[in-house]
């Protein structure tokens, strides 16, 4: 083990926090992550000490704020092996940098009867830009399916990838099921067909160390908060060439070169795609939390989530009224897991988890595509990152069994199979 | 413990007989109304149909089908139970009046004695993601109900 876990929770504050009464145990990591003291007091100074807007003016704190969003850029850029700061966009969030690459590079280049590829993981972040895209442009829209186990199946991947293929947009890590699909290889399959590539990274790059160079992708994009980072700020990786050929998102400041009365010129790389003032004091802090999570380092970070896997899969075998979905194995997969107690609604097994301090999501996690696949019309899911504890494990593992005891007794549908 | 009495406080024993209680589950066969509703927190799904006497226009059978938790089970089958027999006027006012209970808008001790029996969610106010629950049955009655459309 790379760190001492007792020891890097002492900075995050949250984590000391009771909930009901009961010390809050955090395990919906894959919604949002905590903060650590570095990046909420990094936030304060911002704006106590160099708050201006970027890009604009000639005084000193508007020079500051702009190079402090610059850094970032950079940073952000070289903790993916981006090759050059300007394909890194800032965006709100991974959604948007997802209907960015819909609005700007699908409208362009689709035309009717193109195909594109996602898969039955997809988050409806990854599903609905496409569905709007294909309504537009007749587009048609094209799925992997999923195995039992939660595995993409590659051999009817193959299948669908043609030469009217043109983009395959897909997960790196499920929200749900904690499935890593072989980016390298389907990367790969696209390349043959001559199709673009797009990540979804969110649930990748809080965890997993992402080389955006070594996998050869056109475009990746992940969110800020779901990796130590503050809300509202998203990336959008882009190759050049295709960020270059690209038209523009929004309209407004910054993303101009010249304007005017009917008429305007787009500004280069990447404010072309940044129109108005933007999640400055966010993107000023966010290389607080790359730098925590560099520190840390991913193969710890991936150490703690497969211990906490390990324990907390033995957990819910050991439970007769738990139904899991997904692989039931640690290895190859992210630090997610889905489960329902039989015969009790996921929102019913939430409340009263939460009423034992314990935080985990429940319902359909925006994927209801992949919940009909599983058959089930939500989940209860728990979902890791490097400060949970073996402890904290147990805790939920309590709360579970008095979740059961409960409800069993009075509900004749509990523990039914 | 304070969430082991907070669970109890909850679901207290009456909401999970309700939850479970077949008496207004299904279809209703000639249905004059039917309405649909998703809470789309949850994704659940709720289908109720109802039939309404010739002279007033009451209500003489209520039933939902759908799939959801043990809130808003049991507040679709109390609400089936509390509506059964009223004019359209008095179950606007009921829905209204329940409505704002959930909303904590009005206390417990003004909820019309028809509506005793929803003094049972009373603890689902604590928590504002699960209100949607006990309010998603009464909701999609009142996109049922013929004057509130045009209201």
């Amino acid at each position: 083990m790379g760190f001492e876990v007792s020891e890097i929770r002492r900075d995050f504050p949250i984590l000391s926090r009771k909930v009901h009464g009961k010390p809050l145990v955090y395990f919906d990591n894959a919604a949002t992550t905590q903060k650590p003291k570095s990046l909420i007091s990094a936030l304060s100074s911002f704006y106590e000490n160099h708050n201006g807007n970027i890009h604009r003016g000639a005084h000193t704190l508007s020079d500051e704020a702009t190079t402090l969003v610059e850094e970032s850029r950079q940073k952000t850029a070289s903790f993916i092996n981006a090759p050059k700061p300007e394909t890194i966009v800032f965006t709100r969030n991974a959604t948007e940098a997802i209907n960015l690459v819909a609005h700007s590079w699908g409208r362009k280049f689709l035309k009717s009867g193109d195909e594109i590829i996602l898969t039955e993981l997809e988050h409806h972040s990854n599903l609905v830009p496409w569905q709007i895209l294909s309504k537009e442009k007749s587009v048609k829209l094209r799925f992997i399916p999923i195995e039992k186990n939660g595995d993409l199946d590659l051999s009817e991947a193959k299948k669908l990838f043609s030469d009217k293929t043109k983009l395959i947009s897909f997960t790196a890590a499920s929200n749900v099921l904690g499935t890593l699909p072989p980016v390298k290889e389907i990367i790969g399959l696209a390349k043959q067909a001559g199709a673009k590539t797009l990540i979804d990274a969110s649930q990748w790059t809080p965890h997993f160390k992402t080389d955006v160079q070594d996998w050869d992708c056109d475009f990746l994009a992940f969110s800020a908060h779901k990796m130590l980072g503050p809300t509202g700020l998203g990336v959008l990786y882009g190759r050049e060439s295709l960020l270059e050929g690209m038209d523009p998102f929004l309209g407004g400041g910054d993303m101009i070169e010249r304007v005017e009365l009917e008429s305007f010129t787009p500004n280069v790389l990447p404010a072309k795609f940044e129109a108005g003032t933007p999640a400055i004091a966010e993107a000023a802090v966010f290389p607080e939390a790359l730098k925590y999570l560099s520190q840390i380092g991913f193969a710890a970070i991936e150490d703690q989530e497969q211990a906490l896997l390990k324990r907390t899969l033995e957990i819910l075998k050991n439970e007769p009224e738990v139904e899991l979905y997904g692989s039931p194995l640690p290895q190859g997969r992210g630090g997610v897991i889905s489960f329902n107690l039989r015969g009790l609604h996921s929102h019913d097994v939430g409340t009263s988890l939460d009423l034992e301090g314990v935080a985990v999501r429940t319902g359909h996690h925006c994927c209801q595509p992949l919940m009909r696949c599983l058959g089930v019309g939500g989940t209860a899911r728990a979902s890791f990152y490097f400060y949970n504890t073996l402890e904290e494990v147990e805790i939920f593992g309590h709360a579970l069994r008095k979740t059961v005891e409960f409800f069993k007794p009075k509900l004749k549908t509990a523990g039914a199979k | 413990m304070e969430g082991d009495q907070e669970l109890k406080e909850l679901y207290q024993d009456i909401l999970l007989d309700y939850s479970q209680s077949g008496a207004h589950k299904g279809t209703v066969e000639g249905a004059d109304f039917h309405s649909h509703g998703i809470n789309p927190v949850c994704g659940d799904e709720i289908e109720i149909t109802m039939k309404t006497g010739k002279a007033d226009g009451s209500i003489e059978k209520i039933r939902y089908s759908g799939h959801g938790c043990v809130i808003s089970q049991a507040s679709s089958a109390m609400m089936a139970e509390c509506l059964e027999g009223k004019t359209p006027k008095q179950a606007r006012e009921l829905v209204l009046a329940f409505k704002d209970m959930m909303l904590s808008k009005t206390p417990l001790e003004v909820l019309p004695p028809e509506l005793s029996v929803m003094k049972s969610l009373e603890g689902v106010r604590k928590f504002p993601l699960r209100v949607k629950c006990a309010t998603l049955a009464w909701n999609t009655i009142q996109k049922s109900f013929p004057e509130e459309k045009t209201a």
